[in-house]
Protein backbone atom coordinates (compact mmCIF):
# COMPACT_ATOMS: atom_id res chain seq x y z
CA UNK A 1 0.00 0.00 0.00
CA UNK A 2 1.26 3.41 -0.86
CA UNK A 3 0.06 6.90 -0.20
CA UNK A 4 -0.83 8.59 -3.44
CA UNK A 5 -2.44 11.83 -4.47
CA UNK A 6 -4.84 12.29 -7.35
CA UNK A 7 -5.17 15.77 -8.77
CA UNK A 8 -6.69 17.57 -11.68
CA UNK A 9 -4.28 17.89 -14.59
CA UNK A 10 -3.51 21.21 -16.21
CA UNK A 11 -4.87 20.01 -19.55
CA UNK A 12 -7.83 18.20 -18.04
CA UNK A 13 -7.77 14.58 -17.02
CA UNK A 14 -6.40 13.27 -13.78
CA UNK A 15 -2.82 13.20 -12.59
CA UNK A 16 -1.41 10.54 -10.31
CA UNK A 17 1.31 11.51 -7.85
CA UNK A 18 3.32 9.19 -5.66
CA UNK A 19 5.12 11.41 -3.11
CA UNK A 20 7.49 8.72 -1.89
CA UNK A 21 9.02 8.39 -5.34
CA UNK A 22 8.18 11.81 -6.73
CA UNK A 23 6.42 10.08 -9.55
CA UNK A 24 3.99 12.09 -11.60
CA UNK A 25 1.94 10.35 -14.26
CA UNK A 26 -1.35 11.03 -15.94
CA UNK A 27 -4.16 8.58 -15.41
CA UNK A 28 -5.30 7.02 -18.66
CA UNK A 29 -8.32 5.22 -17.35
CA UNK A 30 -10.23 4.90 -14.11
CA UNK A 31 -12.43 1.87 -13.56
CA UNK A 32 -15.41 3.57 -11.91
CA UNK A 33 -16.24 7.17 -12.60
CA UNK A 34 -19.75 7.90 -11.35
CA UNK A 35 -20.79 10.25 -8.54
CA UNK A 36 -21.58 7.33 -6.19
CA UNK A 37 -18.72 5.04 -7.07
CA UNK A 38 -15.32 6.38 -8.01
CA UNK A 39 -12.00 4.62 -8.04
CA UNK A 40 -11.02 1.04 -8.73
CA UNK A 41 -8.21 0.24 -11.07
CA UNK A 42 -6.11 3.13 -12.34
CA UNK A 43 -4.10 2.74 -15.51
CA UNK A 44 -1.21 5.16 -15.79
CA UNK A 45 0.45 6.41 -18.92
CA UNK A 46 3.79 5.03 -17.78
CA UNK A 47 2.44 1.49 -17.83
CA UNK A 48 1.80 1.13 -14.10
CA UNK A 49 -1.53 0.08 -12.61
CA UNK A 50 -2.79 0.86 -9.14
CA UNK A 51 -5.98 0.03 -7.28
CA UNK A 52 -7.87 2.34 -4.96
CA UNK A 53 -10.97 1.28 -3.04
CA UNK A 54 -14.01 2.77 -4.76
CA UNK A 55 -15.45 5.70 -2.84
CA UNK A 56 -18.07 8.34 -3.48
CA UNK A 57 -16.69 10.86 -5.96
CA UNK A 58 -14.64 13.39 -3.97
CA UNK A 59 -16.07 16.89 -4.16
CA UNK A 60 -12.66 18.43 -4.56
CA UNK A 61 -9.33 17.37 -5.94
CA UNK A 62 -6.50 16.81 -5.11
CA UNK A 63 -7.13 14.01 -2.67
CA UNK A 64 -4.70 11.74 -0.85
CA UNK A 65 -5.56 8.06 -0.88
CA UNK A 66 -4.08 4.68 -0.14
CA UNK A 67 -3.44 2.65 -3.23
CA UNK A 68 -2.38 -0.89 -3.94
CA UNK A 69 0.11 -1.48 -6.69
CA UNK A 70 -1.09 -4.04 -9.18
CA UNK A 71 1.60 -3.72 -11.80
CA UNK A 72 4.72 -1.62 -11.66
CA UNK A 73 5.79 0.57 -14.50
CA UNK A 74 8.70 -0.90 -16.40
CA UNK A 75 11.83 0.67 -15.00
CA UNK B 1 31.42 24.34 -33.60
CA UNK B 2 28.04 23.62 -35.05
CA UNK B 3 25.29 21.91 -33.16
CA UNK B 4 25.51 18.17 -33.12
CA UNK B 5 23.00 15.90 -34.77
CA UNK B 6 21.23 13.23 -32.79
CA UNK B 7 23.63 10.50 -33.93
CA UNK B 8 26.65 12.59 -33.08
CA UNK B 9 25.36 13.30 -29.59
CA UNK B 10 24.64 9.62 -29.02
CA UNK B 11 28.12 8.79 -30.24
CA UNK B 12 29.60 11.40 -27.91
CA UNK B 13 27.85 9.88 -24.91
CA UNK B 14 29.04 6.40 -25.86
CA UNK B 15 32.58 7.64 -26.30
CA UNK B 16 32.70 9.41 -22.97
CA UNK B 17 31.35 6.34 -21.21
CA UNK B 18 34.00 4.09 -22.71
CA UNK B 19 36.49 4.63 -19.88
CA UNK B 20 34.21 3.19 -17.22
CA UNK B 21 34.15 -0.47 -16.20
CA UNK B 22 31.24 -2.32 -17.74
CA UNK B 23 28.91 -2.12 -14.74
CA UNK B 24 29.45 1.56 -14.15
CA UNK B 25 29.06 2.20 -17.85
CA UNK B 26 25.67 0.53 -17.87
CA UNK B 27 24.56 2.54 -14.87
CA UNK B 28 25.79 5.90 -16.11
CA UNK B 29 24.37 5.37 -19.58
CA UNK B 30 20.88 5.63 -18.09
CA UNK B 31 21.65 9.10 -16.76
CA UNK B 32 22.85 10.60 -20.03
CA UNK B 33 20.53 11.25 -22.91
CA UNK B 34 20.01 13.07 -26.14
CA UNK B 35 16.98 15.30 -25.89
CA UNK B 36 13.99 14.24 -27.90
CA UNK B 37 11.16 16.74 -27.79
CA UNK B 38 8.61 14.17 -28.86
CA UNK B 39 9.06 12.19 -25.65
CA UNK B 40 6.28 12.96 -23.17
CA UNK B 41 7.75 11.07 -20.26
CA UNK B 42 11.32 11.64 -19.30
CA UNK B 43 11.71 8.24 -17.71
CA UNK B 44 11.77 6.74 -21.18
CA UNK B 45 15.05 8.48 -21.93
CA UNK B 46 16.69 9.48 -18.66
CA UNK B 47 16.92 8.06 -15.16
CA UNK B 48 17.19 10.42 -12.24
CA UNK B 49 17.17 10.57 -8.45
CA UNK B 50 19.28 7.45 -8.06
CA UNK B 51 22.20 6.81 -5.77
CA UNK B 52 25.46 8.19 -7.13
CA UNK B 53 28.13 5.63 -7.99
CA UNK B 54 30.87 5.23 -5.41
CA UNK B 55 34.19 6.38 -6.78
CA UNK B 56 32.96 9.01 -9.19
CA UNK B 57 32.93 12.70 -8.45
CA UNK B 58 29.41 13.85 -7.71
CA UNK B 59 28.39 17.38 -6.87
CA UNK B 60 25.40 16.46 -4.75
CA UNK B 61 24.78 17.43 -1.15
CA UNK B 62 23.05 15.63 1.69
CA UNK B 63 19.60 15.75 3.26
CA UNK B 64 20.86 18.13 5.94
CA UNK B 65 22.03 20.50 3.20
CA UNK B 66 18.57 20.34 1.65
CA UNK B 67 16.79 21.14 4.88
CA UNK B 68 19.12 23.50 6.72
CA UNK B 69 20.70 25.14 3.70
CA UNK B 70 17.68 25.52 1.49
CA UNK B 71 14.27 25.25 3.09
CA UNK B 72 14.70 26.17 6.75
CA UNK B 73 17.91 28.17 6.79
CA UNK B 74 16.60 31.28 5.01
CA UNK B 75 13.69 31.70 7.49
CA UNK B 76 15.35 34.67 9.05
CA UNK B 77 13.67 35.20 12.41
CA UNK B 78 14.08 31.63 13.57
CA UNK B 79 17.18 30.10 15.06
CA UNK B 80 18.21 26.96 13.25
CA UNK B 81 20.25 24.71 15.48
CA UNK B 82 22.61 22.38 13.66
CA UNK B 83 22.25 19.54 16.09
CA UNK B 84 25.35 17.39 16.01
CA UNK B 85 29.07 17.96 15.43
CA UNK B 86 30.16 21.48 14.65
CA UNK B 87 31.34 21.06 11.03
CA UNK B 88 28.06 20.67 9.16
CA UNK B 89 26.77 23.97 10.44
CA UNK B 90 29.96 25.92 10.24
CA UNK B 91 30.90 24.95 6.70
CA UNK B 92 27.42 25.65 5.38
CA UNK B 93 27.09 28.94 7.21
CA UNK B 94 26.28 32.03 5.14
CA UNK B 95 27.43 30.39 1.92
CA UNK B 96 24.13 30.74 0.18
CA UNK B 97 23.46 34.33 -0.66
CA UNK B 98 19.85 34.50 0.44
CA UNK B 99 19.51 38.15 1.38
CA UNK B 100 17.34 39.38 4.19
CA UNK B 101 16.35 42.55 5.99
CA UNK B 102 16.93 42.78 9.71
CA UNK B 103 19.57 43.17 12.38
CA UNK B 104 21.64 40.03 12.52
CA UNK B 105 22.01 38.68 16.02
CA UNK B 106 19.12 40.73 17.36
CA UNK B 107 15.96 39.82 15.50
CA UNK B 108 17.34 37.99 12.48
CA UNK B 109 19.78 35.13 12.43
CA UNK B 110 20.26 34.23 8.80
CA UNK B 111 24.05 34.16 8.62
CA UNK B 112 24.72 32.89 12.13
CA UNK B 113 25.61 29.36 13.09
CA UNK B 114 24.08 27.68 16.11
CA UNK B 115 25.30 24.20 16.89
CA UNK B 116 25.20 21.76 19.76
CA UNK B 117 28.84 20.82 18.98
CA UNK B 118 28.66 17.09 19.73
CA UNK B 119 31.58 15.52 21.52
CA UNK B 120 32.34 11.87 22.16
CA UNK B 121 30.41 11.87 25.41
CA UNK B 122 27.28 13.15 23.67
CA UNK B 123 27.45 10.27 21.23
CA UNK B 124 27.87 7.80 24.10
CA UNK B 125 25.32 9.23 26.53
CA UNK B 126 22.98 10.97 24.08
CA UNK B 127 22.63 14.64 23.33
CA UNK B 128 19.09 15.32 24.50
CA UNK B 129 20.11 17.12 27.67
CA UNK B 130 22.55 19.24 25.74
CA UNK B 131 19.83 20.22 23.28
CA UNK B 132 17.45 21.21 26.06
CA UNK B 133 20.15 23.32 27.66
CA UNK B 134 21.05 24.87 24.32
CA UNK B 135 17.47 25.93 23.68
CA UNK B 136 17.36 27.48 27.14
CA UNK B 137 20.55 29.41 26.41
CA UNK B 138 19.29 30.57 23.03
CA UNK B 139 16.14 31.89 24.64
CA UNK B 140 18.19 33.82 27.16
CA UNK B 141 20.74 35.24 24.72
CA UNK B 142 18.43 35.97 21.79
CA UNK B 143 15.04 36.73 23.29
CA UNK B 144 13.71 38.27 20.06
CA UNK B 145 13.85 35.07 18.04
CA UNK B 146 10.45 33.80 16.90
CA UNK B 147 11.11 30.09 17.00
CA UNK B 148 13.69 27.37 16.79
CA UNK B 149 14.24 24.54 14.38
CA UNK B 150 16.42 21.57 15.24
CA UNK B 151 18.26 20.38 12.15
CA UNK B 152 19.58 16.90 12.80
CA UNK B 153 22.99 15.90 11.58
CA UNK B 154 23.93 12.27 10.92
CA UNK B 155 24.79 11.16 14.50
CA UNK B 156 21.36 12.09 15.84
CA UNK B 157 19.69 9.44 13.72
CA UNK B 158 22.46 6.95 14.35
CA UNK B 159 22.29 7.14 18.15
CA UNK B 160 18.52 7.54 18.16
CA UNK B 161 18.08 10.74 20.15
CA UNK B 162 14.50 11.74 20.76
CA UNK B 163 14.63 15.34 19.56
CA UNK B 164 10.84 15.41 19.16
CA UNK B 165 10.19 15.07 22.88
CA UNK B 166 12.89 17.63 23.75
CA UNK B 167 11.35 20.01 21.23
CA UNK B 168 7.85 19.60 22.59
CA UNK B 169 8.96 20.25 26.14
CA UNK B 170 11.10 23.21 25.14
CA UNK B 171 8.28 24.70 23.04
CA UNK B 172 6.01 24.61 26.06
CA UNK B 173 8.69 26.12 28.28
CA UNK B 174 9.62 29.04 26.03
CA UNK B 175 6.17 29.43 24.45
CA UNK B 176 7.54 29.57 20.90
CA UNK B 177 7.51 26.97 18.15
CA UNK B 178 10.37 24.47 18.33
CA UNK B 179 10.47 22.30 15.22
CA UNK B 180 12.44 19.06 15.14
CA UNK B 181 13.57 18.19 11.62
CA UNK B 182 14.77 14.66 10.95
CA UNK B 183 17.07 15.61 8.10
CA UNK B 184 20.07 13.43 8.95
CA UNK B 185 22.53 13.62 6.09
CA UNK B 186 22.51 9.93 5.30
CA UNK B 187 18.86 9.95 4.31
CA UNK B 188 18.16 9.73 0.61
CA UNK B 189 20.46 10.03 -2.37
CA UNK B 190 20.84 13.81 -2.45
CA UNK B 191 19.64 17.03 -0.86
CA UNK B 192 16.32 16.44 -2.55
CA UNK B 193 15.04 14.22 0.23
CA UNK B 194 16.09 16.89 2.70
CA UNK B 195 13.74 19.31 0.92
CA UNK B 196 10.95 16.78 1.23
CA UNK B 197 11.61 16.14 4.93
CA UNK B 198 11.79 19.88 5.61
CA UNK B 199 8.50 20.43 3.76
CA UNK B 200 6.88 17.71 5.84
CA UNK B 201 8.19 19.38 9.00
CA UNK B 202 6.63 22.69 7.88
CA UNK B 203 3.38 20.87 7.22
CA UNK B 204 3.34 19.13 10.60
CA UNK B 205 4.74 21.80 12.89
CA UNK B 206 4.07 25.23 11.38
CA UNK B 207 1.47 25.54 8.68
CA UNK B 208 -1.71 24.83 10.61
CA UNK B 209 -0.87 26.88 13.69
CA UNK B 210 -3.06 29.83 12.71
CA UNK B 211 -5.95 27.91 11.23
CA UNK B 212 -9.14 29.61 12.26
CA UNK B 213 -7.40 32.77 13.43
CA UNK B 214 -8.79 36.06 12.15
CA UNK B 215 -7.09 37.40 9.07
CA UNK B 216 -7.98 40.41 6.98
CA UNK B 217 -7.80 39.02 3.51
CA UNK B 218 -8.28 40.52 0.08
CA UNK B 219 -9.15 38.68 -3.12
CA UNK B 220 -5.64 39.39 -4.38
CA UNK B 221 -3.60 37.60 -1.73
CA UNK B 222 -0.75 35.49 -3.04
CA UNK B 223 2.32 33.82 -1.55
CA UNK B 224 5.72 33.44 -3.16
CA UNK B 225 6.93 29.96 -2.34
CA UNK B 226 10.37 28.59 -3.03
CA UNK B 227 12.09 31.82 -3.91
CA UNK B 228 15.26 31.93 -1.87
CA UNK B 229 16.09 35.55 -2.52
CA UNK B 230 19.55 34.76 -3.89
CA UNK B 231 21.08 38.17 -4.41
CA UNK B 232 17.63 39.73 -3.90
CA UNK B 233 15.67 37.64 -6.40
CA UNK B 234 12.51 37.47 -4.35
CA UNK B 235 12.39 41.23 -4.02
CA UNK B 236 12.68 41.66 -7.79
CA UNK B 237 9.80 39.22 -8.11
CA UNK B 238 7.70 40.83 -5.43
CA UNK B 239 7.85 44.26 -7.08
CA UNK B 240 6.32 42.87 -10.25
CA UNK B 241 3.54 41.07 -8.42
CA UNK B 242 2.69 44.16 -6.42
CA UNK B 243 2.62 46.25 -9.57
CA UNK B 244 0.10 43.78 -10.93
CA UNK B 245 -2.16 44.70 -8.04
CA UNK B 246 -1.59 41.55 -6.03
CA UNK B 247 -0.88 41.50 -2.32
CA UNK B 248 2.08 39.34 -1.39
CA UNK B 249 1.15 37.98 2.01
CA UNK B 250 4.10 35.66 2.39
CA UNK B 251 7.40 34.98 0.76
CA UNK B 252 9.46 32.07 1.87
CA UNK B 253 11.82 30.91 2.53
CA UNK B 254 14.16 33.67 1.26
CA UNK B 255 13.71 36.72 3.51
CA UNK B 256 10.84 34.80 5.09
CA UNK B 257 9.53 34.77 8.62
CA UNK B 258 7.68 32.12 10.55
CA UNK B 259 4.64 34.39 10.80
CA UNK B 260 4.46 34.54 7.00
CA UNK B 261 4.61 30.78 6.84
CA UNK B 262 1.74 30.47 9.28
CA UNK B 263 -0.30 32.95 7.26
CA UNK B 264 0.27 31.23 3.94
CA UNK B 265 -2.85 29.03 4.14
CA UNK B 266 -4.95 32.22 3.97
CA UNK B 267 -3.84 33.20 0.47
CA UNK B 268 -5.77 32.70 -2.75
CA UNK B 269 -2.93 31.45 -4.90
CA UNK B 270 0.49 30.01 -4.22
CA UNK B 271 3.16 31.08 -6.66
CA UNK B 272 5.72 28.33 -6.76
CA UNK B 273 9.17 29.17 -7.98
CA UNK B 274 11.44 26.31 -6.99
CA UNK B 275 9.28 23.37 -7.92
CA UNK B 276 11.86 20.84 -6.82
CA UNK B 277 12.16 21.96 -3.22
CA UNK B 278 8.71 23.30 -2.43
CA UNK B 279 6.22 21.36 -4.53
CA UNK B 280 5.47 19.10 -1.57
CA UNK B 281 4.08 21.84 0.62
CA UNK B 282 2.23 23.40 -2.31
CA UNK B 283 0.53 20.12 -3.07
CA UNK B 284 -0.38 19.77 0.59
CA UNK B 285 -1.95 23.23 0.66
CA UNK B 286 -3.85 22.50 -2.51
CA UNK B 287 -5.37 19.43 -0.93
CA UNK B 288 -5.99 20.71 2.58
CA UNK B 289 -6.88 24.34 1.97
CA UNK B 290 -7.90 24.26 -1.68
CA UNK B 291 -5.25 26.80 -2.66
CA UNK B 292 -4.11 26.18 -6.22
CA UNK B 293 -0.44 26.55 -7.00
CA UNK B 294 1.19 27.84 -10.12
CA UNK B 295 4.73 27.34 -11.27
CA UNK B 296 6.18 30.54 -12.64
CA UNK B 297 9.44 31.52 -14.26
CA UNK B 298 10.78 35.05 -14.00
CA UNK B 299 13.97 34.65 -15.99
CA UNK B 300 14.07 36.68 -19.20
CA UNK B 301 11.31 38.86 -20.69
CA UNK B 302 9.69 36.10 -22.76
CA UNK B 303 9.14 33.88 -19.78
CA UNK B 304 8.21 36.78 -17.52
CA UNK B 305 5.44 37.88 -19.85
CA UNK B 306 4.22 34.31 -20.16
CA UNK B 307 4.22 33.86 -16.39
CA UNK B 308 2.64 37.23 -15.61
CA UNK B 309 -0.27 36.45 -17.94
CA UNK B 310 -0.62 32.98 -16.46
CA UNK B 311 -0.80 34.47 -12.97
CA UNK B 312 -3.22 37.21 -14.04
CA UNK B 313 -5.57 34.63 -15.52
CA UNK B 314 -6.39 33.55 -11.97
CA UNK B 315 -7.72 36.97 -11.06
CA UNK B 316 -10.29 39.49 -12.27
CA UNK B 317 -10.00 41.99 -15.11
CA UNK B 318 -8.47 44.78 -13.03
CA UNK B 319 -5.42 42.59 -12.40
CA UNK B 320 -5.28 41.59 -16.05
CA UNK B 321 -5.34 45.24 -17.10
CA UNK B 322 -2.58 46.15 -14.69
CA UNK B 323 -0.55 43.19 -15.88
CA UNK B 324 -0.73 44.37 -19.46
CA UNK B 325 0.27 47.84 -18.27
CA UNK B 326 3.28 46.35 -16.44
CA UNK B 327 4.31 44.41 -19.52
CA UNK B 328 3.97 47.51 -21.69
CA UNK B 329 5.88 49.69 -19.24
CA UNK B 330 8.90 47.43 -19.11
CA UNK B 331 8.95 46.63 -22.81
CA UNK B 332 11.07 49.61 -23.89
CA UNK B 333 13.57 48.82 -21.12
CA UNK B 334 13.80 45.19 -22.24
CA UNK B 335 14.09 46.16 -25.91
CA UNK B 336 16.95 48.45 -25.04
CA UNK B 337 18.81 45.72 -23.14
CA UNK B 338 18.30 43.18 -25.88
CA UNK B 339 19.37 45.69 -28.53
CA UNK B 340 22.52 46.36 -26.56
CA UNK B 341 23.58 42.84 -25.66
CA UNK B 342 22.08 40.59 -28.32
CA UNK B 343 24.57 41.58 -31.03
CA UNK B 344 27.41 40.84 -28.61
CA UNK B 345 26.06 37.53 -27.39
CA UNK B 346 24.19 36.16 -30.38
CA UNK B 347 24.99 32.58 -31.30
CA UNK B 348 27.07 31.88 -28.21
CA UNK B 349 26.63 28.42 -26.74
CA UNK B 350 26.05 27.65 -23.10
CA UNK B 351 26.15 24.48 -21.08
CA UNK B 352 24.36 24.39 -17.76
CA UNK B 353 24.67 22.14 -14.78
CA UNK B 354 22.85 23.39 -11.73
CA UNK B 355 20.62 22.11 -8.97
CA UNK B 356 16.90 21.88 -9.01
CA UNK B 357 15.17 24.41 -11.24
CA UNK B 358 17.60 26.62 -13.05
CA UNK B 359 18.68 24.04 -15.62
CA UNK B 360 15.32 24.65 -17.25
CA UNK B 361 14.30 28.07 -15.96
CA UNK B 362 17.20 30.10 -17.30
CA UNK B 363 17.02 28.65 -20.82
CA UNK B 364 14.47 31.30 -21.78
CA UNK B 365 16.67 34.12 -20.54
CA UNK B 366 19.62 32.88 -22.60
CA UNK B 367 17.42 32.53 -25.65
CA UNK B 368 16.20 36.10 -25.22
CA UNK B 369 19.82 37.15 -25.58
CA UNK B 370 20.21 35.05 -28.71
CA UNK B 371 22.31 32.45 -26.95
CA UNK B 372 21.78 28.77 -27.21
CA UNK B 373 21.78 26.17 -24.45
CA UNK B 374 23.38 23.03 -25.83
CA UNK B 375 23.42 20.91 -22.72
CA UNK B 376 21.72 20.93 -19.37
CA UNK B 377 21.40 18.75 -16.34
CA UNK B 378 20.29 18.57 -12.73
CA UNK B 379 22.28 17.59 -9.71
CA UNK B 380 19.28 16.21 -7.91
CA UNK B 381 16.30 16.62 -10.23
CA UNK B 382 13.62 13.97 -10.47
CA UNK B 383 11.66 12.64 -13.40
CA UNK B 384 9.05 15.36 -13.11
CA UNK B 385 11.81 17.94 -13.57
CA UNK B 386 13.06 16.27 -16.71
CA UNK B 387 9.47 16.02 -17.99
CA UNK B 388 9.39 19.80 -17.84
CA UNK B 389 12.90 20.21 -19.26
CA UNK B 390 12.51 18.16 -22.41
CA UNK B 391 10.10 20.69 -23.91
CA UNK B 392 12.32 23.65 -23.06
CA UNK B 393 15.46 22.25 -24.60
CA UNK B 394 16.25 22.06 -28.28
CA UNK B 395 16.14 18.77 -30.11
CA UNK B 396 19.26 16.59 -29.95
CA UNK B 397 20.82 18.65 -27.17
CA UNK B 398 22.54 16.89 -24.34
CA UNK B 399 20.88 16.00 -21.03
CA UNK B 400 22.93 14.74 -18.11
CA UNK B 401 21.69 13.76 -14.70
CA UNK B 402 23.99 13.88 -11.65
CA UNK B 403 26.87 14.17 -14.09
CA UNK B 404 30.27 13.13 -12.78
CA UNK B 405 33.26 15.46 -12.80
CA UNK B 406 34.88 13.44 -15.55
CA UNK B 407 31.83 13.34 -17.80
CA UNK B 408 31.13 17.05 -17.54
CA UNK B 409 34.74 17.87 -18.35
CA UNK B 410 34.70 15.57 -21.37
CA UNK B 411 31.41 16.97 -22.60
CA UNK B 412 32.72 20.49 -22.32
CA UNK B 413 35.95 19.58 -24.09
CA UNK B 414 34.05 18.04 -26.95
CA UNK B 415 31.11 20.42 -27.29
CA UNK B 416 33.26 23.51 -26.74
CA UNK B 417 30.59 25.81 -25.36
CA UNK B 418 31.40 29.52 -25.14
CA UNK B 419 30.33 29.51 -21.55
CA UNK B 420 29.40 27.18 -18.73
CA UNK B 421 26.80 27.98 -16.11
CA UNK B 422 27.39 25.95 -13.02
CA UNK B 423 28.58 26.13 -9.43
CA UNK B 424 31.75 26.99 -7.55
CA UNK B 425 32.99 23.40 -7.65
CA UNK B 426 33.18 23.49 -11.43
CA UNK B 427 34.25 27.09 -11.79
CA UNK B 428 38.03 26.86 -11.71
CA UNK B 429 38.32 23.68 -13.78
CA UNK B 430 36.59 25.31 -16.68
CA UNK B 431 38.21 28.67 -16.27
CA UNK B 432 41.59 26.95 -16.47
CA UNK B 433 40.38 25.25 -19.62
CA UNK B 434 39.75 28.74 -21.00
CA UNK B 435 36.00 28.73 -20.80
CA UNK B 436 34.24 31.48 -18.86
CA UNK B 437 31.95 30.24 -16.12
CA UNK B 438 29.13 32.00 -14.36
CA UNK B 439 27.94 30.55 -11.11
CA UNK B 440 24.28 29.86 -11.60
CA UNK B 441 23.74 28.86 -7.98
CA UNK B 442 24.74 32.10 -6.33
CA UNK B 443 24.86 34.39 -9.38
CA UNK B 444 28.59 34.79 -8.86
CA UNK B 445 28.18 37.38 -6.10
CA UNK B 446 25.91 39.41 -8.40
CA UNK B 447 22.16 39.37 -8.84
CA UNK B 448 19.25 39.53 -8.70
CA UNK B 449 18.50 37.76 -11.97
CA UNK B 450 14.74 37.44 -11.53
CA UNK B 451 12.25 39.82 -12.99
CA UNK B 452 12.78 42.71 -15.38
CA UNK B 453 15.37 44.40 -13.21
CA UNK B 454 17.20 41.14 -12.84
CA UNK B 455 17.32 40.51 -16.57
CA UNK B 456 19.34 43.69 -17.08
CA UNK B 457 21.90 42.41 -14.60
CA UNK B 458 21.83 38.95 -16.09
CA UNK B 459 22.54 40.28 -19.58
CA UNK B 460 25.35 42.47 -18.32
CA UNK B 461 26.93 39.64 -16.34
CA UNK B 462 26.84 37.24 -19.25
CA UNK B 463 28.45 39.88 -21.45
CA UNK B 464 31.13 40.59 -18.85
CA UNK B 465 31.97 36.90 -18.60
CA UNK B 466 32.07 36.30 -22.34
CA UNK B 467 33.95 39.45 -23.27
CA UNK B 468 36.56 39.00 -20.58
CA UNK B 469 39.94 39.36 -22.36
CA UNK B 470 41.61 37.03 -19.84
CA UNK B 471 40.44 33.96 -21.65
CA UNK B 472 42.33 34.91 -24.80
CA UNK B 473 45.57 35.12 -22.83
CA UNK B 474 45.60 31.75 -21.19
CA UNK B 475 48.68 30.58 -23.10
CA UNK B 476 51.73 32.30 -21.59
CA UNK B 477 53.89 34.30 -24.06
CA UNK B 478 56.84 31.83 -24.07
CA UNK B 479 54.55 28.97 -24.98
CA UNK B 480 52.84 31.09 -27.60
CA UNK B 481 56.14 31.61 -29.42
CA UNK B 482 56.81 27.87 -29.38
CA UNK B 483 53.36 27.16 -30.70
CA UNK B 484 53.86 29.58 -33.57
CA UNK B 485 57.24 28.04 -34.47
CA UNK B 486 55.68 24.63 -34.59
CA UNK B 487 53.02 26.03 -36.86
CA UNK B 488 55.63 27.59 -39.13
CA UNK B 489 57.64 24.38 -39.29
CA UNK B 490 54.53 22.51 -40.20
Amino acid sequence: MANIMIQQGEKGGLVFYLPKRDLEASIESIEFDTPEKWGGELKLDNGGTYYIDPIAKPPRLPISLRAKRLGAAED
Amino acid sequence: MTTLSREETDALIAEVLEVYPEKAQKDRAKHLATNDQTVEQSKKCITSNRKSLPGVMTIRGCAYAGSKGVVWGPIKDMIHISHGPVGCGQYSRAGRRNYYVGTTGVDTFGTMNFTSDFQEKDIVFGGDKKLAKLIEEVEQLFPLHKGISVQSECPIGLIGDDIESVSKKAAAAIDKPVVPVRCEGFRGVSQSLGHHIANDAIRDWVLDKRDGAAFESTPYDVAIIGDYNIGGDAWATRILLEEMGLRVVAQWSGDGTIAEMMNTPKVKLNLLHCYRSMNYISRHMEEKYGIPYLEYNFFGPTKIIESLRKIAAFFDDSVKEKTEAVIARYKPMMDEIIAKYKPRLEGKKVMLYVGGLRPRHVIGAYEDLGMEVIGTGYEFGHNDDYDRTIKEMGDATLLYDDVTGFELEEFVKRLKPDMVGSGIKEKYIFQKMGIPLRQMHSWDYSGPYHGYDGFAIFARDMDIALSNPTFKNLTPPWKKVAAEEVKKAA
